[in-house]
Parts: structure tokens; sequence; C-alpha cells
């Protein structure tokens, strides 16, 4: 046999609705290192390709918001043990991307993948410490509890490739959104990496659509998109956010404005909450006893 | 290609080479073999009914002229037919051709309820959005009518009072078609009497398949009658069901000759639909139908279209095989639900630049 073997190279997709398409438009741009080697190609999405990941998006969101929070937990491990499998792939990829050595660029995957189990505990926690039964007034039930705002639009962080998307992306659906993520516009491929995970973990298909390509845009269509109904504009600059915030405004989309994050430290509830909506109900109880109470 | 010794004249050639035809015929004088019909036509059973007046009224003569005409057209090439309506999918239709062909498409749609579970509320809400597809937007048509069962057709009509959107009736113990022909013809007898502008029939396919083609003509022959002098008659032949492209061909070419004034793919109640292959199959039909005959028939694909690039791909074939002469909602029609939602959605992207979403239209 001969010594020399070609290695395969590997074609990197976009994750729509649970399959890997080519971009619509067919075009694709080349992907760089730190020091400017070629890595791949990587799909260069067209808003098409946008359009269809909101329909996607939009299918999986009844079923994804509507499953269980225990089941939400469980199916979040579960991407968090595939990525445990894939950790050498990922530290690879990140150390490519991000300029790393192996061994800070395997202290980020580790973080990542903490991250990924700290947000699936979250699901089923969040609705009691954002929800609850109020005192009110009147011969009444009155209960807050939060739900998921809807097909959400992540512009992933452009700069921690993989740590930060898992940091903005994971929040979304572990409350039970649905996500359009935008990966980093210069270093896409862990991105497109982690929707090999996330098809093999129980995650159904729509729930996570990942689009690579010119992150204004993708964007632009995303933040005018009428069956979007919020924004994480976390890998916008300040330009692109203040434009896009405008496109949002007119369908009333919750928009989450770019902020100084450390990635590396522990994120409070507050990216959870971003994307979560109240809602009360009032349960009549009938008249009140003498008591004050009638039960 | 007669003989004169039994007396049974045989049908006239296809004359009309379509670009699926693996034999093109010859082109041959029908007249002189209508001659022939015409004199021999006394010798074989006649049917009870008085047959339409055409160039091929002749074929009708008896059951075996009939099969002999029906099993003489050429044969239908699968692969070319299908490659063909593959190939007119392809067109790019953009801009203004795009603005023009969602609105051309939608005045085409027939809004159809057609389930168990309608209720009159149900059908006053289609009427509505019939009459009014986008209430956010009075510049949208109106679709062409709305298709519900017969027993909901008085409903219908008054919810599309004065719009000029007509209500179309299924019948004839549809979508199955397995009633005694007094059943089905007082099915199609009561919606026309509610009020019903178009009746959509099944053809008896079991009949068809077994190869009783003129107990399926004279059958739609009846239905025509009873519809009378204004209601249309929509031939559904629910091609899911007849297997083959050439029984397409002869069921399009069956009802074409009993007098439809539309030719329909399907119920919509069977796995496969419409697809653009057989409606290009029937758009050659009614265009060599309307060749030798100079009548004009339109055609219905019904059952499977969603989205407005399914939508304008038919539009495309119409326009390719059929001619101008049928991209008007009087020859030509889509059976759908859904289709019309996502036509809305577009047109509204199209106004607007933003995508638009199912939040923005009526939910059915």
């Amino acid at each position: 046999m001969s010594d020399a073997r070609l290695s395969v190279f590997k074609t990197y997709k976009l994750y729509v609705g649970g399959k890997f398409p080519r971009s619509e438009s067919g075009r694709v741009y080349e992907v760089t290192d730190a020091k400017n080697n070629w890595l791949a190609n990587a799909p260069l999405s067209s808003r098409k390709d946008a359009r269809d990941a909101v329909v996607a998006a939009r299918k999986a969101f009844g079923g994804w918001s509507g499953a269980t929070a225990y089941n939400r937990g469980q199916v979040l491990y579960r991407v968090a043990e595939m990525l445990e499998g894939r950790r050498e792939q990922f530290v690879r990829e990140v150390a490519d991307a991000e300029g790393l050595s192996k061994s800070k660029a395997a202290a980020v995957v580790d973080a990542a993948i903490d991250r990924w189990v700290w947000y699936a505990g979250w699901t089923d926690k969040i609705a009691q410490v954002v929800g609850g039964a109020n005192p009110v007034a009147g011969p009444f039930f009155n209960l807050s509890s939060p739900e998921p705002t809807g097909v959400v639009a992540v512009l992933a962080p452009q700069d921690s490739s993989f740590l930060g998307l898992v940091s903005v992306l994971a929040p979304v659906i572990a409350t039970g959104n649905t996500a359009v993520v935008v990966a980093s516009e210069k270093s896409p491929l862990p991105a497109l990496s982690l929707a090999e995970v996330l098809a093999t973990s129980d995650v159904p298909g729509g729930v996570v659509n990942i689009l690579s390509g010119r992150t204004a845009e993708i964007a632009t269509p995303l933040a005018a998109h009428q069956d979007v109904n919020a924004i994480d504009l976390a890998g916008a600059d300040e330009d692109l956010a203040k434009e896009l915030e405008i496109a949002a405004a007119d369908n009333l989309k919750r928009v989450l404005r770019p902020q100084a994050v450390d990635y590396s430290e522990t994120p409070g509830a507050d990216r959870l909450t971003a994307f979560l909506e109240t809602k009360t109900v009032w349960h009549t109880t009938g008249a009140l006893g003498a008591a004050g109470s009638s039960y | 290609m007669h003989d004169v010794r039994t007396g049974a004249a045989t049908a006239p050639r296809y004359p009309y080479p379509s670009v699926t035809s693996r034999t093109p015929g010859p082109r041959t004088d029908a007249g002189v073999y209508s001659r022939y019909a015409r004199r021999y036509a006394r010798l074989v059973t006649m049917p009870t009914t008085a047959p339409p007046a055409h160039a091929l009224a002749d074929v009708t003569a008896s059951d075996s002229t009939l099969r002999r005409f029906l099993h003489g057209l050429p044969g239908v090439d699968a692969v070319g037919l299908e490659a063909r309506a593959a190939s007119l999918g392809t067109r790019s239709i953009k801009t203004t051709a795009k603005a023009y062909a969602i609105d051309l498409a939608i005045s085409m749609v027939d809004l159809t309820t057609l389930e168990g579970a309608d209720t009159p509320g149900k059908v006053r809400a289609l009427g509505a959005k019939a009459v009014h597809p986008d209430p956010t937007d009075r510049t949208a048509p109106t679709t062409a009518a709305v298709c519900v069962y017969p027993d909901m057709v008085a409903v219908a009509k008054e919810a599309v009072a004065g719009s000029g959107v007509k209500v179309a009736s299924v019948a004839t113990a549809f979508p199955a078609g397995r009633a005694a022909l007094d059943v089905k013809l007082a099915d199609v007898r009561e919606a026309v009497a509610a009020g019903a502008d178009e009746i959509d029939m099944v053809i008896d396919r079991g009949a068809f398949l077994a190869g009783k083609y003129l107990k399926v003509y004279d059958e739609i022959l009846a239905v025509k009658e009873a519809c009378g002098a204004n209601a249309r008659l929509k031939v559904i032949f629910e091609t899911g069901e007849l297997s083959t492209y050439d029984n397409i061909r002869r069921a399009s070419w069956l009802g074409m000759l009993a007098g439809a004034d539309f030719i329909k793919t399907s119920t919509g109640k069977v796995a496969v639909n419409a697809t653009p292959a057989n409606t290009l199959l029937m758009l050659e039909a009614v265009r060599d139908f309307r060749a030798q005959t100079g009548v004009q028939v339109g055609v219905k694909p019904a059952g499977g279209i969603r989205t407005s690039k399914d939508a304008v791909k038919f539009l495309v074939l119409v326009n390719e095989t059929a001619g101008a002469d049928w991209l008007d909602n009087h020859w030509f029609r889509f059976g759908a639900s859904s289709l019309l939602n996502d036509l809305l959605m577009q047109r509204q992207k199209l106004a607007s630049g933003r995508y638009s979403g199912p939040d923005y239209v009526t939910v059915d």
C-alpha cells in the first residue's frame, strides 16, 4: 500500500431544518486561520438561506417550546456529551480559528462544554426563578410564567468563535426558543461543526439553524423579517447594530444590544431572561370568606 | 385504416405531434374518416344521449370506436414528459414578472375546503377570504372561486354574494365516486339548485381502469346535462389512481369528448395529486383538442401545490404548452387552500421588501 495517504477534505455546509444544505446561492468564501493560511471553504449564505432558516425555525418552534423543560434539559445535556466526544476536533478548530495554543484552545473548549451543561441545568429552574404566584388584592390566583419569545436570530460573537457561540446560543434554546444563528464571519468552522453535534444529539431539526457568511448580508433580512420575534446583536459592530435595531423595530422584535462580555466568566441568568416573555393568568377563586380565603 | 366489409370505422389518428409523443402521428385528413364514420354509425350501438357536435363526435359512436380512438392516441414518453416539466420549472421569474405571476395565481385559486368538519362558519370565513384575500391590502385580486361540498353551496353563495367570486361544488359522490348514477345526479342537481356556478365531478375510475370507457363517457354526459346551461363542469380524473401517463392522456380526451369545461387532475384526497408532469400532459391534451375541434377546455391542477414557487412553475407550463389564451382564470385554476397564504406572503414581501410570516395572513 502507498505510504502517502491523501487526506479527505471536509465540505463545510449550512445547517437548516436538520439538514446540511449548501448555500442556495451556490457561493462559498475562503476561511483562513489567524496567520492567513487557508483552512476551508465555507458557504456564503444569501438572504434566501436566511428565509429558509426562519421557516425551519418557525416549524420547529411548536414542538420545542411545547416540550417539557426537563426534556429540553436532557436533550441539551446530551449535546454536551456529544461535544465531549468530539473534543479533539473542536480543540483543533478553535486553535486554528483563534490562533491559540493547543492547551489554551483546550481550555476554551472545556469551558464551552461546561457552559452548555450549565445552561442545560437551567431549563427546568428558570420558571421558578422568574415566574411564580403573585399576591393580588382580589379573589384570584394570579400566576406569572415565563414563555419563550419564538424564533430568535442570533448573531454569534465575531471573536470568540466557539465559547462565545455556545454562550449566546445555549440560553436561547434552553428556554424553548428556536434559533437562526449567524456564525462568526471570520471563523465559522467551529459553528458549522457544532451543527454536526446538534444533528446527532436528539435536538429536533430546525431548533437550531446555522448560517455562515457575511454577517451584514444575512442579518439585514433577518432583522427585517416579520416572522422573527427577537434578535441578539452580539456579533454586530456599532453601526450594523444601529441599522439592525431600526429594521427590527418594524415588527417590535425584542432586541438584545451588543455588550462587552467576558465569555470566560460564569454568566448570570440575563441571557436566559432576555428572550422570555411573562404570561400572567388570573384564575378566579370565588368570593372571599370571612377568613380572607375561599379555599 | 378502416374496414369497409365490417363497416367499422377507425377513429381518426391523433394528428398533432406533441413534444412528448414517442411516435408523432402522420397528419391525416380527418374528414375522410368522419365521412365513413357517419355512414356506418347507424350500424353500431348509439349512445342514448346526443354527442356534442364537433369534428371528433364520431369517435364516441360506440364503445369500440371510443376504445379504438383512446388506445390510438400516441403513447406518452414518460421520461421526456418529466424532463420537459422539470426543465420548464427552472425558469427564473423575478421582480415585475413575479408580481404579475403572483397576482395572476391568486386570481386563479379555487379556495377549497373539503373536510368532514366543515361548518357554515368556516365556509363563511373562507368566502370572506376569497373576496378579500389580504384584508390589509385591498389591491390584492379576488380568488376565482370557493370550492365546497354541495350542502355548503348556499352558505358559500351568500358569503361571496356580489363579489364576482364563483362557487364551485364537488359532486357525484366525491371523492370516491362510488355510487349509483341516480345518486350522483341528485348530488349534482342539489348543488346546481343551491346556486353552484361550477360542478367538480369525479369520474368512475373503476370503470375507466376496467376499460368501460363508454360508461364513463355516458356518465360525464349525464352530469353535464344535470349541470344545465349555467354551471360549468370540471371533470376530476384522480390522476394518482390512473397509474400511467397513457391513462391520463386517454382520460383527458375522454373527458373533453364528453363536453367537460375543465379537466382537473385530482381530488386532493390521495397520495399523489397534481404534479408538473401530469398537468403538462393535460395541457398538451387541451391544446391539441382545441386545434382539432376548436373547443377550448380549461385545466385545473389540484392538491399538493403549496408554495408560490410551485404555482409560478405551473403558470410557466401553461404559457409554454397551451399558450397565453389559457392564462386566465376562465381557463386555468389552482385547486388549493394553503397556497393562497404563501402567495399573499410573497405579495407582501414584494410590496414591503421584508419577508412576511404566517402571523400576517389568516389561519385556515
